[in-house]
């Protein structure tokens, strides 16, 4: 009995935990890249930097704050910097919409004449991060690190196993659900999110009942940008900030907009997290658990892990792939808000 | 009085005129229908009086003010109405708020209009949290209708309001825009289907190449022998 309990723990120790926290900002991301391609009709490749730039932003003032002496006491300083944060990566989108992305909406070209556009923008900013921040390491996090720590835990239940909860795993569902509830909120109670998602469904119908296409592309540009940031100070906080990471952040994000259907919130959602357990599933090394359950003659002698954790953006690519190919639509009908 | 003229209109795409001099007339709580082949240019009469098209030469009148330079946007909030012929209705939004967008642009309170909009047509109240995109074609429609009416029209522009669906459900519908058009509103609809069209007109248009073929009265034309003999199937 007591191994089931261990080997539970266990689990969720190293894969309930980490994915929810991880699908999180992964979810976060995809909403981001979803918002884009329901109003805007393209596919967003420099929001993997947005989010950089936002948790780069973010930094630099929690770093103004702590030579100041202001800060959260258990909470991350980083909490009270990311409101200012959030400003300063909105700034950087209505920027790069007003110069870059507002001349081919009203070009009318091509989808992918933008995605293209847009990948010139994530070079940009990839190059305005390096320029201000540099290329290193860098762990802002402050306040209490643990609110379970593994030590603690196995004191307090007297199991083999520990189960540690950070306080940045915790902010991050936290701080997602609120979003999550305010942008459905938005999206389907107030007149303003209801005429995005009319624009995102019939745009010619929408100009025909008078809704503004520029209001509405502002009002995207705003949440994407609030989104961005939001989404990349969380991976930054709970993993260590680093500008390449972000880079390659693209993949996994661009995978669960699609799995979920790319265009569907809802989708964004629930793409963040399949990626999310799928990723920490396959790469996880199950040698522990099976030792819990099995009797001692058919214990694994091998790491029982599916692929090497260096593989896990390969199993996002996989999963991307059989998802165009069985249903391209993804898990949700994609393409309207 | 209020009324929708177009004088002279002459427009196109691409530096081709489609349509030439065509003058036409639409006064309140009369049906006027314009009839005619494929490719006469009938929906293109009905997108330069909205302003999606740009005249290259003409006037546009409403209630005699001049609105030809005037946006689509403005002259919907001025009191025109248009239901387009394809993609008419916000598929991924239920029924009560596809009337909601289509009183977008309104500061009062449109809780009314919408109670109008359910009692001329019942079955969208059944349907109000419904998506658009999951009801018939004939209710679709009736969506389609129900959105450009909460604007308050003064004058509704139809584009081909029965194509693509069954006998029953257009004379359906054919009553449904009779009823309209006594709460005072003018109606101007393009039809394939000439013949009802014309029945329940006040006054009709013939377009053919672009050109004012020939008007008068729905029982006029009805009963013309060249109108009959070349639209109507004799």
């Amino acid at each position: 009995m007591i191994d089931i309990i261990n080997a539970i723990v266990l689990l969720l120790n190293f894969i309930f935990i980490p994915a929810i926290t991880y699908g999180s900002q992964l979810a976060l991301g995809a909403l981001g890249i979803t918002f884009i391609y329901g109003i805007l009709r393209f596919a967003n490749f420099s929001h993997g930097e947005f989010m950089s730039f936002g948790a780069m932003s973010c930094i630099i003032v929690t770093w103004f704050f702590q030579s100041n002496n202001i800060n959260l006491g258990y909470l991350p300083t980083a909490l009270l910097a990311l409101p200012f944060a959030i400003l300063s990566t909105i700034a950087l989108s209505l920027l790069f919409n007003k110069f870059v992305f507002n001349y081919y909406r009203i070009q009318r070209s091509a989808p992918v004449v933008i995605a293209m556009a847009s990948i010139g923008v994530m070079f940009i900013i990839n190059a305005i991060i390096r320029i201000v921040i540099g290329p290193n390491d860098i762990k802002f996090f402050d306040g209490q690190k643990f609110i379970i720590k593994a030590k603690q835990f196995k004191n307090l239940t007297g199991l083999n196993e520990g189960l540690a909860l950070k306080s940045t795993q915790v902010l991050t569902v936290f701080i997602t659900i609120l979003l999550l509830i305010f942008v459905f909120w938005f999206l389907q109670k107030t007149k303003t999110g209801k005429s995005m998602r009319a624009f995102s469904d019939n745009e010619d119908l929408a100009l025909l009942s008078g809704i503004n296409p520029s209001k509405v592309v502002l009002i995207t540009w705003l949440i994407v940008g609030t989104l961005a940031c939001v989404a990349g100070t969380l991976y930054g906080l709970d993993k260590g900030y680093k500008p390449f990471t972000y880079l390659g952040l693209v993949l996994p994000i661009f995978a669960a907009a699609i799995v979920g259907g790319i265009g569907n919130p809802i989708g964004a959602v629930v793409g963040g997290y399949t990626i999310a357990f799928s990723e920490i599933m396959i790469t996880y090394a199950y040698k522990k658990f099976f030792k819990y359950l099995l009797p001692e003659s058919l214990e694994p002698s091998g790491m029982i892990q599916l692929l090497s954790t260096d593989y896990k953006f390969a199993v996002s690519f996989t999963i991307l792939t059989i998802v165009l190919l069985v249903r391209p639509s993804g898990i949700f009908k994609g393409r309207t808000l | 009085m209020v009324n929708l003229i177009g004088k002279n209109l002459t427009a196109g795409y691409g530096g081709v005129d489609i349509i030439e001099n065509i003058n036409l007339n639409v006064k309140e709580g009369e049906i006027v229908v314009i009839v005619g082949p494929n490719g006469a240019g009938k929906s293109t009469v009905m997108k330069s009086l909205l302003g999606m098209l740009s005249l290259t030469n003409g006037n546009v009148f409403f209630s005699d003010k001049e609105i030809t330079t005037m946006l689509p946007q403005d002259r919907i909030k001025l009191g025109i109405g248009f239901v387009p012929q394809n993609q008419n209705v916000f598929t991924g939004m239920t029924v009560e708020e596809n009337l909601e967008m289509g009183g977008f642009l309104r500061q009062d309170n449109i809780l009314d209009t919408i109670e109008e909009i359910y009692q001329l047509f019942p079955v969208l109240k059944e349907k109000r949290n419904q998506n658009a995109g999951e009801l018939s074609g004939g209710q679709r429609q009736q969506v389609a209708f129900g959105r450009a009416l909460m604007t308050k029209p003064k004058i509704l522009m139809l584009d081909e309001p029965t194509a693509g669906v069954s006998p029953i459900v257009m004379d359906d519908l054919f009553s449904r825009i009779i009823e309209v058009g006594k709460t005072g509103v003018g109606i101007l609809m393009v039809e394939q289907n000439a013949k009802q069209a014309l029945s329940i007109a006040d006054s009709g248009y013939v377009l053919v190449n672009g050109k004012n073929n020939r008007e008068g009265t729905g029982k006029e034309l009805l009963n013309n022998p060249e109108v009959r003999k070349s639209f109507l199937g004799g």
